[in-house]
């Protein structure tokens, strides 16, 4: 238990120092402003995009009418080598107008993309900066690491013959249940250990990811898993892990359908095919849609008071957005599932071992 | 109120998948009604098909964001 409070403690002197070592109050001038009358119009599209995307700088929050951010460094491959600047450069500029300049090129941050300055140059720019998700995910793998470690752990010194305690207490129904509720119903006994790390993986980066993303305040509320990028990689690693895994039969499955007249079977080719990339990008779309669509819904139940100016909305805005937090809290858990249920029937479908007759695959 | 042509075809996309999925709800009720003590493999059931049609209406709804 000590250890356990221990590390939490760590954890937390380190996200604070990290802060606080990183967070600065501009008390510059506003930069070129309009109006105020123009500053004082709410949009909540706005807002919900910039809160929902991810971005150079992590804005904590708003003190005395400056940002209050941590400026996350921005670096930039270009044709003349590495370069790299912190984003507070910028001065939290993100309509393109502040000009940095670097090893005479210029960049501007457009709607948090950094582009050149100007039409003189031309060339690559491949932003490899550490963003917010990318501190988001530093956060979740040292979280995945505490977490595991501390369980691995424990089974050295008490051994699996006692109950787990602690950490393992927590740990431990999760992994069986996804060992036997889903890789082992999925992909069968056979190969069950073989992917059981991989769905593990997957499942706990993804719920872990999903929860940190409904914490409204610092180390949270980054949207991770609704960034597309990073439902991309993880779909991409289950096609891949799917397709180098087919036995012949899945490819005969897909290129020559045993069991239908020899007619239908360029068509049902055709269609095979177009389904092993549709079925990874329903992964990729749905995770991004689900935690996008929460994000979305949450913000647009705390604007209301902001769109319809008037503190008596708060009531019913708090109570809405806390119902849906609720709702999203398990939305998080079940779409982590749902991507760890599909990807183990991925791979189970093109593990599978056919060797009965085809009569009988036709049927069903 | 302004808007776009987009949000209609994103509430179409809503409302297919609505009818999908209440099926599916309302079977696996009836399903877990009749047979509780299968309630666990008939609400995993559910939920993966739930996934697969809520899939295609994502995709509705996305591609209705895409300008």
């Amino acid at each position: 238990m000590i250890k356990i409070k221990t590390l939490g403690f760590i954890v937390f002197a380190f996200l604070v120092s990290a802060g606080s070592a990183w967070a600065s109050a501009h008390a510059e001038a506003e930069y070129a402003s309009g109006p105020a009358a123009e500053q004082s119009k709410f949009d909540p599209t706005e807002m919900i995009m910039h809160h929902i995307k991810d971005a150079h700088s992590w804005h904590l929050m708003d003190w005395n009418g400056h940002a209050v951010s941590i400026d996350l460094p921005v670096i930039l491959w270009t044709d003349h080598g590495l370069v790299s600047f912190s984003s507070a450069e910028f001065h939290h500029d993100n309509s393109g107008k502040v000009v940095v300049d670097r090893n005479g090129m210029s960049f501007v941050n457009h709607h948090e993309k950094i582009h050149f300055a100007g039409e003189e140059h031309h060339g690559t720019l491949i932003d490899l900066s550490i963003t917010k998700n990318v501190v988001s995910l530093f956060v979740v793998a040292i979280l995945l690491l505490l977490l595991f470690v501390s369980t691995a752990r424990h089974y050295k010194k008490v051994g699996s013959n006692k109950a787990p305690t602690g950490m393992a207490g927590f740990v431990e129904p999760l992994v069986l249940f996804v060992r036997d509720e889903i890789a082992r119903v999925y992909i069968g006994p056979k190969h069950v250990d073989r992917f059981t790390p991989y769905l593990l993986t997957l499942f706990f980066f993804i719920w872990l990811n999903n929860l940190l993303g409904l914490v409204p305040f610092f180390p949270g509320g980054a949207n991770v898993t609704g960034n597309i990028a990073v439902t991309l990689v993880l779909a991409v690693i289950t096609f891949i892990l799917t397709n180098v895994n087919g036995t012949k039969d899945y490819w005969a499955h897909v290129f020559w359908m045993p069991g239908v007249p020899v007619a239908l079977r360029p068509l049902l080719a055709v269609v095979e095919f177009i389904g092993l990339f549709t079925k990874p990008f329903s992964l990729m779309i749905r995770l991004f849609a689900n935690i996008s669509a929460g994000h979305i819904i949450i913000l647009s139940l705390v604007s209301l008071v902001f769109i319809l100016e008037t503190v008596w909305v708060s009531p019913a805005s708090i109570l809405l957005s806390l119902f849906i937090s609720s709702l999203e809290l398990l939305v998080a858990a079940l779409q982590a599932f749902v991507f760890t249920t599909l990807s183990a029937l991925y791979i189970g479908t093109a593990l599978e071992d056919h060797s009965h007759d085809h009569g009988h695959e036709a049927a069903h | 109120m302004t808007g776009s042509i987009a949000a209609i075809g994103a509430g179409l996309a809503v409302l297919g998948v609505g009818l999908g999925i209440g099926r599916i709800g309302g079977s696996a009720m009836e399903g877990i009604a009749r047979q509780p003590e299968a309630s666990g493999k008939i609400q995993t059931a559910m939920l993966i098909s739930a996934a697969f049609i809520e899939g295609a209406g994502l995709f509705g709804i996305v591609v209705s964001f895409l300008k």
